[in-house]
């Protein structure tokens, strides 16, 4: 039942798919969006009737199912393997109902659009990707929806090619992930090398029994963390996501929500046995996750496009499923990798909500006082913005956050024997960013929602976009109720889930932590309030505020060094080495050739012609010698005849 | 019935019937298809009749191979007419057909001057390839080598575009010249053979066994590999290739990119690997180099074009090269790779092709800055170029990537820093197919463009089968990888029973 079940996850989206495309023009809008819908809700209400009949078993127990065998070589072998176990089963619960709701949504949103077929052709391909990226059970299966999300990001950023820049956009997006992708293919190169498969079970017990040398474990950690980040747009790839905005918002919802940008988080946690082997790496990447975060939300702060506060704001919220994936703790980054969905997810559909209604106008400058034109859509955007603040205890974002920071509390590197890192540093620079988040997104909400009314806002939001912001609305509140802080009641549903065997020790938390992790968001909440929530606002009314902040601005920053350091020159250099050296080579050896021969042809003509001129001088010159003496004259005939002679005499006499 | 003349003989014969059947005025209407159109569709189907005899009939175990053919040609040389098939040959021969029957539908219908003449030297193109796959006998090889570059050069020469005498001039030149230094080598070989035997003998299995010393061998296997890198080709010998492969007119492109240069990967197999095995593996690393260095080279290149043609041709040369490292790898699983990243670049880049002369018969230009958001008008033709497109920047799932795939880990298995150094090849994949797909899919329509219709339904079909193809290649080249493995020589059967190991 189970086995038959899996696949039909992904061959439903699949399907849809392929219907959508293949039916391009000759299906109304809703017939589009129906059977879109359909092939997302089928995998979603599967991967609820299959994670049901998971529950219902012992804890260990995973489905597997191996569809047919990709390669058998000798030395190598792969096979197309899915496997259902706890941990893929809650990514795959979020990937299909978020990605539902999402789709629902889309319905909407997209209904008068001309490439309404193109566009859920490739929401429907992006999902099932997505799905093979989660289930697959083989590495080398995975890298099909690895580089699945790639391609149908591409094509989503760049749905509406009429503009240059948002087709720039696209292809920034999947160069800089290309990039990770290669360096990730080179992970698993060495890792196949080493062990002859790339099932996860082989890969990872070959790893935790000792069969591979520190260095190898350390350079595919790195080299598979590098792909991660590229994907997951962290420190240094990051400057692809605020771009990726180009496309319709139900994209950037499933971008930053569902799919893509959580494959990096998933994909480690799913490896964390291996990284738990590579010690430095792991360091290395809780660093840059706590740069990222701290980056990520003061970007977010000087921003002033709605979509781009919001991508800023996901960067810096995969910056701490980073951080606490350094420090070990993967139940609390998937944890949060969910919460973030459900809030993400609705933020990004209110903001596309409000735009929509607001004449496309995404400034949140020239928006504001939208609180009494809508209502719900207040209502839903403040849900969101609260749960990514974390405000305690209503939010499930609080819940996740809190699990994150008191695992970075506790953790300390040994990098060597002697020498450690403590986490505690760590630990300040998450608070601060939770402190930073709460700012910025109530920043956005009161200038946005509260004040002066800025631009008029037309029409109504359609019931088939409402009702999936009222779902998220809900699972945003109260999602993260399942797992709870020991000061709390005790209840550890979610890590209890995922890895029964160990429950995370939080027994010897003080309780000022929690109670620090709590007041911080207050704290930011009400800064928030005081510098642009009050009648009298003090900043509201500077637009080109984010001009204080020079490198913060769009298209500065980072954007500006890579251009100069890597793009500039590479183009450079193609324009310069844009003719094949080698063809002209051997043209230019063609020519000489040609040339030499014309050079010898001329040569030997004048010398042939020299010669014969001479010749014929001389040879008329010659004939004329001899008609000399045939004058015709008897006396001179007779003294040559009697010369002749006494020479002929005297030759023979002497000799 | 042996199959194996027929194969090779039944192009020539329907291309020749289709030459005087081009004679015939289709009376009807304009539309109609006209007889020599016929006459190829049928000639093709007849020989995918017997290319399926061939593969699924009774073996005839007379030769060291499942299909064997034999005929006394010129018997005091020793020169007979020896065919044999194993399961490398029979996949590209099939490789072939697909790319025929995708010309037939989808490329010949444009050309209409002299189309007799035009078909005829088609399938006798045909013919050489094949028979260059068929081949055991060193002289009748050489003589199918040489075959199949004439009607090619003619193909070119008289139906290509602005500037087909130069690139036919130097596609004859290069293949030529290198052809008579394998002329050279073979002659080399069988000397030695007979000076050490006594025996005179072009037979492939026979001078496999010739002992060499280290220093001839290596000399013998250069002159062989010297006329199959052109083929391939590698790098520094790749000149002829884009310029003929931009001038060709489309079906000629086709042929070129899609089997020709296979002929090349195929020689290098056959010959290099398998009859002097010490001198290819002592020299594996400067060919593996070479091969990195088209890899990088090729796609580097590729990003600097404006033609769409030439960008495809030089996206073709990075391909090959990871056929080249993979053949060179000196392992199984290279070898393996080799062959699925030839029969995948085949479908993706005869795909390409006729994607490119699709947009060149509507718009009569290749030039990529005149073309432009071609998305809005031709959604079909744009999408198969965008599947075509993302099957050459290897993106998993579809053939390339698993040959690909293979070539890196058996080189990784070699030496890590030449794979890393490929894999680099395939950002710069990634990035020469993007910008092609950007200026000419998904740009702001140009202003200007005549509004152009469309490809038919019927020829969205065939492409459609081409990709499937390519998917199957993609997620499930298990038997593709164990029908098309070349069978080793009959060792066993020469020196005797104890050397019979699997």
């Amino acid at each position: 039942m189970g086995e038959i079940l899996l696949p039909l996850i992904i061959l439903c989206p699949l399907v849809a798919s392929l219907v959508v495309s293949v039916s391009a023009g000759r299906m109304g809008a809703c017939a589009i969006g129906t059977v879109a819908c359909a092939g997302v809700g089928l995998s979603a209400v599967i991967s609820v009737i299959l994670s049901v009949m998971l529950l219902s078993g012992p804890a260990t127990d995973a489905l597997r199912v191996v569809l047919w065998p990709w390669m058998r070589i000798e030395g190598f072998s792969a096979d197309i393997a899915f496997t259902l176990d706890r941990v893929s089963m809650v990514m795959i619960l979020v990937v299909t109902i978020v990605g539902l709701l999402i789709h629902v949504y889309a319905a909407g949103y997209m209904r008068d659009d001309p490439g309404i077929a193109r566009f859920f052709g490739c929401m429907t391909l992006f999902v099932a990707a997505m799905v093979v990226l989660v289930l697959a059970s083989d590495l080398l299966c995975m890298f099909i929806g690895w580089e699945g999300v790639g391609l149908c990001s591409y094509l989503l950023i760049g749905f509406w090619y009429d503009d240059p820049a948002n087709t720039a956009a696209a292809r920034k997006a999947f160069y800089m992930t290309r990039m990770g992708d290669v360096a990730l293919l080179c992970g698993l190169l060495l890792l196949a090398t080493a062990t002859g498969s790339l099932r996860m079970g082989t890969v990872l017990a070959a790893v935790t029994d000792g069969q591979l040398p520190p260095f190898s474990v350390n350079a595919a950690a790195a080299l598979i963390l590098v792909g991660a980040l590229a994907k997951s747009a962290q420190i240094p790839f990051q400057t692809w996501l605020p771009d990726a905005m180009a496309g319709p918002t139900p994209t950037s919802a499933l971008i930053h929500a569902a799919t893509m940008v959580t494959a990096g988080v998933y994909l480690i946690a799913r490896l964390h046995d291996l990284f738990a082997m590579a010690a430095p790496v792991m360091a290395f990447m809780a660093v840059l996750g706590a740069l990222t975060l701290l980056m990520g939300a003061c970007k977010a702060l000087v921003q002033s496009d709605l979509k781009r506060i919001l991508a800023w704001s996901t960067i810096s919220q995969l910056g701490y499923m980073f951080l606490a994936l350094g420090c070990g703790v993967w139940q609390a980054a998937l944890f949060h990798l969910m919460t973030h969905a459900f809030f993400k997810a609705l933020l990004f559909l209110t903001a596309g909500a409000v735009i929509m209604r607001a004449g496309h106008e995404q400034d949140i400058f020239r928006l504001g006082g939208l609180r009494h034109a809508m209502p719900g859509l207040t209502m839903a955007f403040v849900a969101g913005a609260s749960a990514l603040a974390g405000l305690p205890l209503v939010t499930a974002g609080f819940y996740s956050k809190e699990m994150i920071l008191s695992g970075v509390w506790h953790v300390h590197f040994g990098l060597t024997r002697e020498w450690g890192l403590s986490g505690h540093p760590l630990w300040g620079i998450a608070l601060l960013g939770a402190f930073l988040t709460a700012l910025y997104i109530f920043r956005c909400v009161f200038i946005v929602f509260c004040g002066k009314a800025g631009t008029r806002a037309v029409g109504r939001t359609s019931r088939l976009m409402s009702i999936p912001l009222g779902c998220l609305c809900v699972l945003s509140l109260s999602g993260g109720v399942i797992e709870m802080p020991d000061t709390l009641p005790r209840l550890h549903l979610f890590s209890a889930l995922l890895d029964p065997g160990v429950p995370l020790s939080h027994a010897d938390e003080p309780i000022w932590l929690v109670l620090a992790g709590a007041i911080v968001p207050l704290a930011g909440l009400g800064v928030a309030w005081v510098l642009w929530g009050r009648r009298v606002s003090v900043m509201r009314e500077i637009p080109g505020q984010a001009a204080i902040i020079r490198p913060a601005r769009d298209g500065r920053g980072m954007d500006v060094v890579y251009d100069r350091v890597f793009v500039q020159p590479l183009c450079l250099l193609v324009w310069l080495t844009r003719l094949d050296i080698a063809d002209h080579a051997i043209t230019g050896t063609g020519r000489l050739t040609r040339a030499a021969s014309a050079g010898m042809f001329r040569a030997r003509a004048g010398v042939v012609d020299m010669l014969a001129i001479r010749a014929t001088g001389m040879a008329r010159w010659a004939d004329h010698l001899p008609g000399q003496f045939q004058n015709g004259r008897v006396r001179w005939y007779a003294a040559w005849i009697a010369t002749g002679l006494c020479a002929g005499l005297a030759m023979v006499v002497l000799s | 019935m042996n199959p194996l003349p027929a194969l090779v003989l039944l192009p020539i014969m329907g291309g020749g019937v289709a030459w005087v059947a081009g004679h015939v005025r289709p009376r009807v209407t304009t539309t109609s298809r006209d007889a020599s159109w016929w006459v190829v569709l049928v000639t093709l189907i007849v020989e995918t009749f017997v290319l399926v005899m061939a593969t699924f009939g009774h073996p005839v175990h007379t030769g060291p191979w499942p299909g064997h053919f034999s005929m006394p040609w010129i018997p005091a040389m020793g020169i007979a007419v020896r065919l044999d098939m194993d399961g490398l040959s029979l996949s590209l021969i099939w490789l072939s057909l697909i790319m025929c029957f995708l010309c037939v539908f989808l490329a010949t219908r444009q050309v209409t001057v002299h189309a007799g003449a035009f078909r005829f030297l088609f399938l006798a193109t045909l013919t050489g390839i094949i028979g260059t796959f068929l081949a055991t006998d060193l002289f009748l090889f050489f003589f199918f080598w040489e075959l199949m570059l004439v009607p090619m050069f003619g193909l070119i020469a008289a139906w290509g575009h602005e500037d087909r005498q130069r690139a036919a001039m130097k596609f004859f030149m290069f293949t030529q010249g290198s052809g008579l230094i394998m002329l050279l080598s073979i002659l080399g070989l069988v000397i030695t053979h007979y000076r050490q035997t006594g025996v005179l003998t072009f037979d492939y299995f026979t001078l496999a066994h010739t002992p060499l010393s280290p220093a001839v061998s290596m000399l013998l296997m250069l002159g062989f590999f010297i006329a199959f890198a052109v083929k391939l080709p590698v790098v520094p010998v790749h000149v002829w290739l884009p310029d003929a492969h931009t001038q060709a007119p489309t079906a000629a492109s086709v042929l070129l990119a899609g089997i020709l240069l296979k002929t090349g990967g195929y020689g290098m197999i056959r010959f290099n690997i398998m009859l002097f095995p010490d001198a290819a593996s002592r020299f594996a690393p400067i060919a593996m180099g070479l091969g990195v260095a088209g890899i990088v080279y090729g796609a580097w290149l590729a990003y600097a074009q404006d033609d769409v043609k030439r960008l495809i041709a030089y996206s073709s040369i990075s391909h090959m090269g990871f056929v080249l490292l993979g053949i060179f790898t000196g392992s199984r699983m290279g070898m393996q790779g080799a062959i699925i990243q030839m029969l995948a670049h085949g479908l993706s880049t005869a795909g390409l092709f006729v994607v490119a002369g699709a947009i060149q018969d509507r718009l009569h230009t290749r030039d990529m800055r005149c073309i432009g958001g071609l998305w809005a008008a031709m959604p079909r033709l744009s999408g198969a170029g965008l599947f075509f497109a993302m099957a050459a920047l290897g993106m998993p799932g579809l053939g390339n990537f698993t040959g690909e795939f293979l070539v890196l880990l058996a080189t990784w298995h070699v030496s890590p820093l030449p794979a890393i150094l490929a894999a680099v090849g395939l950002v710069l994949a990634a990035i020469y197919a993007l910008r092609m797909v950007n200026r000419i899919f998904l740009a702001a329509p140009r202003t200007g463009l005549q509004p152009v219709p469309d490809v038919a339904s019927r020829q969205m079909a065939v492409f459609a089968c081409v990709m499937v193809f390519l998917v199957l290649l993609g997620v499930y080249p298990q038997p593709f990888v164990t029908f098309s493995a070349p069978l080793p020589l009959p060792v066993a059967a020469m020196t005797g029973p104890e050397g019979a190991t699997p």
